[in-house]
């Protein structure tokens, strides 16, 4: 079947294709991954962990000798983004962690991207070198200076082919903005600004401007006794630059048209889903709280993720999403030892397929799930290093809620919640996604026939 | 939704949270930390109207009153919805029935709107409180209606850590201390209480006609630049000042900030460590809660292991949740 679009579920196999990262025992925290996203072509992957390094994979042409192979991704280029700093003024440690990766199109021969932790948002060039100079005049191969005295003849230097180097360097620093934690980072249709949210605010950027950018959203009350809700998550709209949405830590979803003024604290839009109040619970709050907020690729729906659902939204409607999926309803019952152990203030993302047919989340146990929203039909599938033979079929998994277990049914007491899947990637137009698995990086594609 | 941790354990979990999150790298995550606040909130609000509850029961044994013990002027709404009266009721101290009964309130909540003492005065009317969230810090009136003329079951509650504002005629303030993080300035925002909250006997401000502020620096709104180590100066010299004066009525000694050192004290005999959580607490936070500690409160510094909190820790957990997020 044709890879990606219109695919209904059933007919999708997902298979084990690689996983980078080491298996050891005891994880580095360094090595977490934080961070996993496609770029528009789905040629590069990138990734960035705790360390605040970013590794980006690249796809291999397919090759018509080994058509089961259907390009698989390896290391292009490795590079720290972001080193732990120390800000004397607060007594502060930010951290060196890479919260987000966006790249941005290409538009020549080099690959561009956004990092950004929790202060500073950089962009960098990543570009290929595949030739050098060679026979300078003054000084030698090694790059030693000659004797001007020595010297009698002279030549024009010539480039010569070298092998490969993948250079990435940072072209803006974009520094000096946000007092609170930047949560998100979106590049605008327009390809000539971005914008960065933090807890409180939002500011709009030029890329080629680094020492001023626009506040859009100001959300801080006057006195912060009064705070009631932070920004957890912003993008920009696929299409119209001047249209973006912003989640809030109160589960609403607040959309806003730059065009109607400068600072845009009034929504043009705001989705709310009133409370179930069956439901309430100590907890209610924290589990509304939306922990990603995505456009479907159409830019007529948008998603949102909070602690235990996933939800579409039309956005001509704001009084209620128009799709509702649970990722893990069974923790409901145990919000009380999850609020003890800090799960359940995990961030989970949420991803649309290229088609906006299927959306994936992520669980506990190294669980992810998946979602068609055609069909309705859902499927848990798992990353681990037991289903990791090359091409093995993943198997899908279940959980069991109560009463008697089947045999490879894993109960809800058994979950290993220190494996949490918070990110994951979805190939913009074939059925290949990644998973990041703590500090393993694992790649699945659908069965090739 | 079946819980295992009863509210005061989830109030402790949370102050700790709340308190280990100072320390951890990348600073004080401000999405977190709100998050904890509600759940402190929720916990605090279902603890509040177990303790109405329980003291309604006690209340309906005790018609004549004990005049001490807390008598809401309707039983609360069920722990389920947020509680409109969120009251700590008092300690049962027989020494402290005169003022208190004397001791005029008009409630600031919408609810309760009756005085209990014909001399109370206008000053003391509160403005609503403003805080946004539902039953969150209201203040409450006293006596309901329909005790409106036994001055001896005289209202006993209050609500602590009110967003009064400046509307209100904070006469016995306490005062909340929140670090801007843009502009780097400490700005001290005056809470106001109900002045049965002050050592009663001995507030100068009860029956007095026109509650004077004399406010010890800084004056309720003023900013200042924010100097590591100086909570301790401020502490320190507002206590010294802040003993409640001998109960004087006109001439009375300059107001001081209500201090609730006397109700502390009784407290500590009580719950001993809970007293050193408290200090914990007001060392985490800074100065904004001076009075809650006593001096012989000195210098602990133990950690905080999960030990309850005394209730006032719960009463006025409002102003902090927000002062602690903000911090």
């Amino acid at each position: 079947s044709l890879a990606g679009f219109g695919n209904l579920m059933q007919d999708v196999l997902w298979c084990f294709s690689q996983v980078k990262g080491t298996i050891d025992i005891g994880v580095t925290e360094a090595d977490i991954i934080s961070t996993v996203e496609f770029n528009h072509t789905g040629e590069l992957l990138a990734t960035g962990d705790k360390g605040g390094r970013v590794v980006i994979f690249q796809r291999e042409q397919e090759s018509k000798n080994q058509p089961h192979r259907r390009g698989e991704y390896n290391v292009y280029s490795t590079f720290q983004s972001h080193e732990p700093e120390f800000d004397y003024l607060k007594s502060l440690e930010i951290e060196e962690k890479i919260n987000k990766i966006r790249w941005l199109p290409q538009q020549n021969a080099a690959y561009f991207l956004l990092s950004t932790n929790d202060k500073t948002v950089k962009l960098w060039k990543v570009s290929e070198r595949d030739k050098r100079p060679e026979g300078y005049n003054l000084k030698d191969e090694d790059g030693r200076l000659r004797d001007p005295s020595m010297i009698t003849t002279l030549r024009v230097p010539v480039l010569r082919p070298m092998d490969l180097m993948v250079e990435a360097t940072p072209r803006r620093v974009f520094a000096n903005a946000h007092t609170y934690h930047i949560n998100s980072i979106s590049v605008n249709s327009d390809y000539e600004t971005y914008m960065s949210a933090d807890d409180l605010r939002i500011n709009l950027w030029n890329f080629e401007i680094t020492n001023q950018s626009f506040n859009i959203v100001d959300i801080k009350p006057a006195n912060m006794e009064e705070l009631t809700e932070v920004i957890t998550a912003a993008e920009f709209h696929p299409h119209h630059c001047n249209t973006f949405v912003y989640s809030s830590s109160k589960g609403t979803i607040r959309l806003c048209d730059m065009r109607t003024s400068a600072l845009c604290d009034r929504h043009a839009k705001f989705f709310e889903e009133p409370e179930d109040p069956s439901n309430r619970s100590f907890f209610s709050e924290i589990i509304s709280s939306i922990s990603d907020v995505k456009f479907s690729h159409s830019g007529r729906y948008i998603m949102t993720r909070d602690y235990l659902t996933v939800k579409v939204w039309d956005l001509n409607m704001e009084n209620r999403p128009i799709e509702t999926y649970q990722v893990h309803d069974y923790l409901r019952s145990k919000l009380c030892s999850l609020y003890e152990n800090d799960c359940i203030f995990d961030k989970f993302e949420c991803v649309w397929n290229g088609s906006d047919s299927v959306i994936m989340t992520g669980s506990y146990n190294n669980f992810f799930r998946m979602f068609d929203r055609n069909t309705k039909r859902d499927v848990t599938l798992e990353a681990s290093r037991e289903n990791s033979k090359p091409r093995a079929i993943l198997k899908p998994r279940k959980v069991c809620v109560g009463g008697k277990r089947r045999k490879d049914e894993i109960s809800v007491d058994s979950l290993d919640f220190s494996k949490k899947i918070l990110h994951t990637a979805w190939h913009p137009s074939e059925n290949i996604i990644a998973v990041a698995a703590t500090n393993n990086l694992y790649i699945f594609q659908d069965k090739v026939n | 939704m079946e819980c295992t941790l009863d509210a005061q354990s989830l109030i402790s979990i949370s102050l700790r949270k709340i308190h280990s999150s100072r320390t951890q790298r990348g600073g004080i995550k401000l999405h977190k930390n709100l998050l904890v606040s509600y759940v402190l909130r929720n916990a605090r609000q279902l603890y509040l109207s177990e303790r109405y509850a329980e003291l309604y029961r006690r209340q309906q044994h005790y018609p004549d009153g004990a005049p001490l013990l807390a008598m809401p002027a309707c039983p609360p709404p069920a722990a389920a919805a947020p509680p409109e009266l969120a009251a700590l009721p008092l300690p049962t101290d027989t020494q402290d029935r005169e003022p208190r009964s004397c001791a005029g309130v008009r409630g600031g909540g919408e609810l309760l709107e009756v005085p209990v003492c014909a001399a109370a005065p206008p000053e003391l009317q509160r403005v609503p409180c403003r805080d946004s969230s539902p039953g969150f810090y209201r203040v409450t009136g006293s006596a309901g209606p329909g005790s409106g003329g036994s001055s001896g079951a005289a209202g006993l509650l209050y609500a602590a850590g009110c967003d009064f504002g400046s509307g209100g005629a904070p006469h016995c303030s306490s005062r909340t201390t929140v670090l801007d993080l843009d502009t780097h300035v400490v700005t001290t925002v005056e809470n106001g209480y109900l002045h049965q909250d002050c050592c009663c006997s001995q507030c100068p401000c009860c029956c007095q006609p026109a509650p004077g502020l004399a406010s010890p620096p800084p004056t309720p709104g003023t900013k200042r630049k924010y100097y590591p180590g100086q909570e301790e100066e401020e502490e320190e010299g507002v206590e010294e000042g802040g003993e409640p004066g001998g109960g004087g009525v006109a001439g009375g000694p300059p107001f001081a900030p209500c201090t609730k050192r006397a109700r502390f004290e009784e407290y500590n005999t009580e719950h001993p460590q809970d007293s050193s959580n408290i200090s914990n607490l007001i060392s985490i936070f800074g100065s904004g809660f001076t009075g809650l500690v006593s001096r012989q409160q000195a210098d602990s510094e133990q950690p905080l292991n999960g030990q309850l909190c005394s209730k006032q820790a719960l009463a006025s957990l409002g102003a902090w949740t927000r002062a602690i997020v903000a911090f």
